[in-house]
């Protein structure tokens, strides 16, 4: 049973023009295929990040306007338990306002203000406010009580800078007061509006600041994987104390526009995916035809001799895999290599890379299989032409 | 002597409707097993069908073909092959060698139809073969590395290498000198005389047909003449 199979091979190496032709063709598409699939996933997985890498994935908050959580610390505690949860955070969000001074002749007026009151150690994993300290060496954050931290636009605005005071003023049940706090640091989260507006502080701080006791207005959590939501959202909302009034939102409701951005780039590449694959096929199956009519007077003569039409199909069949293995390694060479350049010689100004892309060792097996498994496929035809091929043929006509 | 080869009343067609043409017409023939054959005639009188018929790679339009008294005309696909592997050699006017292989591999290629690895013995009956049909000097060459009188021989051994019962030659050395035909005849006389091999071999050369036990003239696809020597 090794004969079909020694055939196939003497067949590929008696004509190394064609063998090399069309390893080179299988290789390319390989390449293109494993580098588009790559490219689409890190620029997806890229934009997903940008968007919602820091921010809540998932945030429970009352179902009711104007109410709050008490028992915030318990629903932590056993949210903190899901698997596949990284951080789960408190927050109590206030808003208050700041008197600026006008200029000379020009009245004074006031600017909104959002307090945030969060769990900073846990917040901090969430929204990076470290990692975005203007100037990492002097900046801190809050530790101590009233101390905050401003976005960059508010302290340029305003001309404040770490270790200054500043006054917010509080509405209370019939009048307003003013409280002063210390700014620690000053983050800069990329999105100008949270720049300007966010006050962020302890969550005791905001809740004496505030008057309001141990309450929280939301949770916050991040997750692992941020496309985990999907099953996690369930277990999240299964662990809140029933009739709480209480539920959770994933940031998937948010963000319907990126998802079906994302959608449509994940459709278009696999398009493009299989377009690949379907030229590398056909190109395969053109060639082993062609090389079916070329080997058509030693399939004749191997049938005369008793070949069975079983083996005859093996040997086209092995061609078709042989070609496949060694253009997928070619191929997966290729691509690699391709990657690697791509994510080493494209880069931002910051010399980061322009489009970070993971050499995800999964895809790159599948890519593999499918190549091997296509060009197999592809030998089908060319098999059952041998296997149908008639000796007598070959025989009578020299 | 018994019969390796019978055939009842062969009849081929080619074609159909207006363009039918009838090669063979009610072919009665008896071959026996071990005799030395040859058929001759015109070109175009009908050897080469009669004799594909008789090798199973075509099929009559009506008769019975019966090898070793087992009838060959409605065997499946398979088990044809199985009795062209065991039963039957071949050897065409164009030697037909697999020019990717080697003399020696294209020797052991029938032998390897059935067995995934040649044992010592096929090894050493190849190597026998070759030394018998006087090609132990270009024995690693490819086919298409070779005289055609070292392929012919070449194709001759490869027909010999599964001890087959019926050898059939088209006119086997069509296109070699008369010395080199001579050889070629000497060996399968020395084969069919040593292993017992039946052959029946076509040819236009009627000085070789005349070494033949049995001369088969066919002529406008009846068999002509029948001589015993
Ligand atoms: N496939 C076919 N279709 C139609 N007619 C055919 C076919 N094959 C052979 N013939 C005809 O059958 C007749 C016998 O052909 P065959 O090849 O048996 O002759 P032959 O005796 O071997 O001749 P030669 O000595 O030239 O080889 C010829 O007239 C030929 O034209
Ligand atoms: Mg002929």
């Amino acid at each position: 049973m090794l004969l079909p199979f020694k055939i196939a091979l003497r067949f590929l190496k008696s004509s190394k023009g064609q063998t090399i032709l069309i390893t080179l063709g299988i290789a390319i598409g390989v390449s293109v295929q494993l580098f588009i699939g790559l490219l689409i996933q890190g620029l997806q997985a890229s934009l997903v990040d940008k968007t919602v890498g820091s921010t809540s994935h998932i945030t429970i908050s009352s179902a009711e306007t104007d109410k709050n959580i008490d028992n915030y610390a318990d629903i932590i505690q056993t949210v903190s338990a899901i698997d596949g949860i990284k951080v789960a955070s408190a927050s109590l969000d206030k808003t208050a306002f700041i008197v600026v001074e006008g200029a000379e002749g020009q009245n004074d007026s006031s600017e909104y203000i959002l307090v945030r009151g969060l769990t900073l150690d846990k917040a901090d994993t969430i929204y990076k406010f470290s990692d975005s300290f203007i100037d990492k060496s002097t900046m801190n954050m809050p530790s101590l009580p009233n101390e905050v931290i401003v976005g960059k636009e508010f302290s340029e605005t305003l001309g404040y800078t770490v270790g200054n005071q500043f006054e917010i003023s509080i509405a209370t049940r019939d009048s307003y007061k003013t409280e002063t706090v210390t700014i620690t640091g000053i983050f800069d989260l990329k999105v100008s509006s949270l720049n300007k507006t966010w006050v962020v502080s302890d969550i005791n701080t905001v809740q004496d600041l505030f008057d309001t006791g141990t309450i929280a207005s939301t949770i916050e959590i991040q997750l692992l994987d941020v496309f985990a939501s999907d099953t996690i959202l369930p277990e999240v909302t299964a662990a809140l104390p029933p009739a709480s009034l209480l539920r959770a939102v994933d940031w998937k409701a948010q963000n319907e526009s990126l998802l079906s951005g994302l959608n449509g780039q994940t459709i278009s590449s696999l398009m493009i995916q299989v377009f690949v694959v379907i030229s590398v096929v056909l190109s395969i199956a053109s060639v082993l035809i062609i090389s079916v009519i070329q080997r058509q007077k030693q399939i004749g003569i191997l049938k005369a001799m008793g070949i069975k039409d079983g083996m005859s199909s093996i040997i086209f069949l092995t061609q078709g895999f042989l070609l496949g293995l060694m253009g997928a390694i070619v191929g997966l060479l290729l691509g690699i290599l391709l990657i690697v350049a791509f994510t080493t010689f494209a880069l931002n100004p910051d010399g980061t890379p322009l489009i970070p892309m993971k050499l995800d060792p999964g895809f790159i097996a599948l890519s593999g299989a499918i190549a091997i498994t296509a060009s197999t496929l592809a030998s089908l035809l060319p098999a059952a032409k041998s296997k149908n091929l008639n000796p007598i043929e070959v025989i009578r006509n020299g | 002597m018994d019969n390796i080869l019978e055939l009842k009343n062969i009849n081929k067609i080619y074609g159909n409707g207006e363009f039918k043409t009838q090669v063979l017409y009610d072919v009665n023939l008896n071959i026996e097993k071990g005799s030395f054959n040859s058929i001759i005639g015109e070109s175009g009188s009908g050897k080469s069908t009669l004799l594909n018929i008789i090798g199973t790679l075509d099929k009559p339009t009506s008769g019975e073909v019966h090898i070793n008294n087992i009838r060959t005309d409605s065997m499946k696909r398979a088990e044809l092959a199985d009795l062209r592997n065991q039963t039957l050699g071949f050897i065409f006017q164009f030697h037909y060698l697999l020019p990717e292989f080697t003399a020696f591999e294209n020797i052991l290629i029938p032998y390897l139809m059935k067995n995934s690895k040649p044992s010592k013995e096929i090894v050493e009956r190849a190597n026998e073969l070759i030394e018998l049909v006087g090609l132990t000097k270009v024995k690693n060459n490819l086919a298409t590395k070779m005289s055609g009188g070292q392929q012919q021989r070449t194709a001759i051994a490869r027909a010999l290498i599964n001890n087959p019962a019926i050898i059939l030659a088209d006119e086997p050395t069509g296109n070699l000198d008369s010395d080199t035909t001579e050889k070629i005849y000497t060996l399968l006389r020395k084969v069919n005389e040593s292993f017992g091999t039946t052959f029946i071999i076509i040819t236009h050369d009627r000085r070789i047909a005349e070494k033949a036990d049995r001369n088969i003239e066919i002529k406008d696809g009846r068999i002509n003449i029948d001589i015993l020597r």
